[in-house]
């Protein structure tokens, strides 16, 4: 074997949102193998959500991503009204769909973009950038923010859509479909972005089945999992809408997916509007006393795949145990499938296909005690730690 | 010698070729921003940029690597644009005639920033860099033929002349080479090799910065950046106004004819932003491939087409 040069990504590396290394170990320009480290962010999310009122954790898990905002309070809240048994208006769960599918439209949007900047096209990077603008300004005159919308609370929402905002709403996505038209169709025709993405960072089927990947990574494959037709939750079940697959798995179908799923994303938001004309306005909240002691999972599609929420109550106000899964931590495994026997300029955009939102990735490895720096806990100890910690909980239940 | 120090530092040399350069990088800037929807840089922004480096900014010497090489090679890269350029501009604005074969030194001076730029990252020592490096060098094995083939499509144009003032004048006694197929071939072959000379995309993977973070430049900082963006400036005139020279006719510069001047360039150089901003980067492999077999087939095929006179 000959010497191999390590190619760092990262941990600050312009492909990249956040810290993250990816050391690809090259031989010339052909990856060899990669390695990768995460941990560069812990932020103690499930911690912190132990101590803070079911209400209170809302805004916390908004702020696991930026991107994907209304995925991680959707999850929770699946999995907290799991508990209580609680059963949202129709109304609620109608405008629960419509953020979920907004964000998903903007955040395909940024993904093109971002795809686009990665391959040098920077063109295509500032035009869907800007044909996100509306979509961002949709969120603003629904929820009253651009990002981290805030929408979400125990059985039901804290914003009511006003049927005066609906032709507005309608008139935006007219013209956001038109620009995904356009966009659809700059990025689908365009023979050099076939050539530099056709056939490369392919997972096949059976990839992505050995590694468990989700969202449109596994769409690309033709692996048709969706968590909104798999474990129906909000109205995905009252609206008629089917999941895009490809068959190729290389980073062409994932865009195509993507792309593909904004039109799905469109069509949802369209029917969940009708059907927010039939429910009375105002009526978008049940009231809920008090949250039961018992355990609840929680699952959403976001707009990256499966993310998946696990709340243990015991009675009290809030959560004592919060676990979450988030969709980039598994699909950042099948790095060592997509990337291997590529060159180094198929690598970095087989890397970005996965759309990985790193910092919902993050988990803490080794624990050390801050004054003398001496090693408390490894991964293998805290997971010892956390079973112990779970059967003491279940004792108490 | 006075008057061969002022060819070089001030006119058509250093100063003028720097100066039009940096405006001319303002143009592609320009446009590129308002393909993009933004707003844009001011018109001074290269000089800016320029001058922040220069004399602001700090230089850093990478701690692994040869230091007397890594800043050598940016002055080695601007005094080879400098030369070219005087020697490309000098029959160009019908000052000197230059000299028998002047063309084949052109031609050579005009790797030299490529080669400065691999030797500069290579002596960087970093990973990155010599990655950067190693594309720029396959890079300009595969455009460097093709480049050549352009330049004798000319040569035999104008009647096997090998100065480059023999073949303004064959033009403007004439009529210009781009009016036949084969100087239209040759022009959108010429094109190509300048998009790869410039790296620009698609041609930028030494540089690609969401792969390798600029590659080549990486451990550049300071004045040191400040010569390669320099270099950069002067290439970016003297490469179109090579280009304008051997097929468009040069430059006629008396009357109405300082404005078809600048049409001109103004021209090759929307050109080449225009095909950076609608395609993707691609591969070094898949360049190699566009430059030796499909540019070559073309160019083969102009010169062909001259031999039998078209």
């Amino acid at each position: 074997m000959s010497k191999k040069t390590i190619i760092p990504i990262g941990p600050y590396h312009p492909l990249q949102e956040e810290p993250e290394l990816f050391k690809l170990y090259c031989d010339g320009e052909i990856v060899k193998d990669i390695k990768w480290e995460t941990g560069y962010n812990h932020r103690s999310i499930e911690k912190l959500s132990e101590s803070k009122t079911y209400d209170q954790v809302f805004f916390l898990v908004e702020r696991i991503c930026g991107i994907c905002s209304t995925s991680h309070p959707f999850a929770f809240a699946n999995a907290v009204e799991e508990i209580g048994s609680i059963e949202i208006t129709d109304r609620a769960k109608y405008i629960r769909s419509v953020i979920g599918e907004l964000e998903r439209i903007h955040s395909h949007l940024l993904w093109v973009g971002l795809a686009g900047h990665f391959l040098g096209y920077n063109t295509v990077f500032m035009w869907a950038w800007k044909y996100r603008e509306p979509v961002l300004d949709l969120f603003e005159m629904i929820t009253g923010n651009r990002n981290s919308y805030a929408m979400f609370r125990v059985g039901g929402v804290r914003r009511d859509i006003e049927g005066s905002k609906i032709p507005t709403i309608r008139t935006i996505l007219d013209d956001v479909k038109k620009k995904a038209d356009l966009l659809t169709g700059a990025v689908m025709d365009d023979p050099v972005i076939h050539a530099r993405t056709k056939g490369v960072g392919v997972l096949t089927r059976n990839d992505v089945i050995d590694y468990g990947a989700v969202g449109p990574t596994a769409r690309a494959s033709g692996v048709a999992i969706d968590v909104r037709k798999d474990d129906p939750y909000a109205a995905y079940p009252l609206v008629n809408w089917k999941v895009i697959t490809a068959e190729a798995g290389d980073v062409f179908a994932k865009a195509e997916v993507r792309l593909l799923e904004m039109y799905e994303s469109i069509s949802i938001i369209e029917q969940c509007l009708t059907g927010l004309g039939k429910t009375k306005e105002g009526d978008i909240n049940v009231k809920i006393k008090e949250i039961p002691a018992g355990m609840g999972t929680g699952r959403a599609e976001a707009p990256r795949g499966e993310v998946f929420h696990f709340v243990v109550s015991d009675g009290s106000n809030s959560p004592a145990r919060h676990k979450i899964r988030a969709p980039s931590y598994v699909n950042i495994a099948t790095f060592k499938k997509s990337c291997i026997g590529q060159t180094i300029a198929d690598a970095t955009i087989s890397l970005a296909a996965v759309d990985p939102c790193y910092c919902c990735t993050e988990r803490l490895a080794v624990a050390y005690d801050i004054r003398s720096h001496k090693k408390i806990m490894n991964a293998a100890g805290m997971i010892e730690h956390s079973v112990m910690k779970t059967s003491e909980l279940r004792k108490n239940i | 010698m006075a008057v061969n120090l002022f060819y070089f530092l001030v006119f058509p040399g250093l100063l003028f070729a720097a100066t039009v350069g940096a405006f001319l990088s303002w143009f592609d800037r320009k446009i590129t921003a308002r393909v993009q929807f933004r707003k844009g840089p001011p018109l001074l922004q290269p000089f800016y940029d320029f001058f922040k480096l220069l004399l602001v900014k700090e230089t850093i010497l990478p701690k692994h690597g040869s230091p007397v090489i890594f800043l050598l090679a940016p002055i080695l890269a601007v005094f080879g644009a400098t030369v070219a350029g005087v020697f490309i501009l000098l029959p160009l604005f019908n000052i000197t005639t230059g000299f028998k074969g002047d063309l084949m030194v052109i031609f050579y001076l005009l790797t030299i920033p490529s080669f400065s730029y691999i030797i500069g990252s290579l002596a960087s020592g970093n990973p990155l860099a010599a990655v950067g490096g190693s594309r720029e060098m396959k890079l300009i094995l595969s455009y460097e033929l093709t480049f050549l083939l352009v330049v004798a499509g000319a040569i035999m144009k104008c009647g096997q002349q090998f100065d480059l003032y023999s073949i303004i004048q064959t033009q403007q006694e004439g009529s210009p080479f781009i009016g036949s197929i084969s100087g239209v071939l040759l022009f959108i072959v010429g094109i190509f090799c300048i998009q790869a000379k410039l790296a620009l995309v698609p041609f930028d993977m030494p540089e690609a910065e969401a792969e390798i973070t600029a590659g080549i430049y990486i451990e550049y900082s300071g004045a040191a950046y400040a010569l390669i963006k320099l270099a950069k400036y002067i290439m970016l005139f003297i490469l179109p106004a090579f280009l304008i020279a051997l097929l468009m006719n040069g430059f006629n510069l008396k009357g109405l004819g300082i404005l078809w001047a600048v049409l001109k360039i103004v021209v090759v150089v929307l050109l080449l932003t225009l095909i950076r901003n609608t395609n993707p980067r691609i591969r070094i492999k898949q360049a190699v491939n566009f430059f030796l077999v499909w540019m070559n087939l073309l160019a083969v095929i102009a010169i062909v087409l001259i031999a039998f006179g078209y």
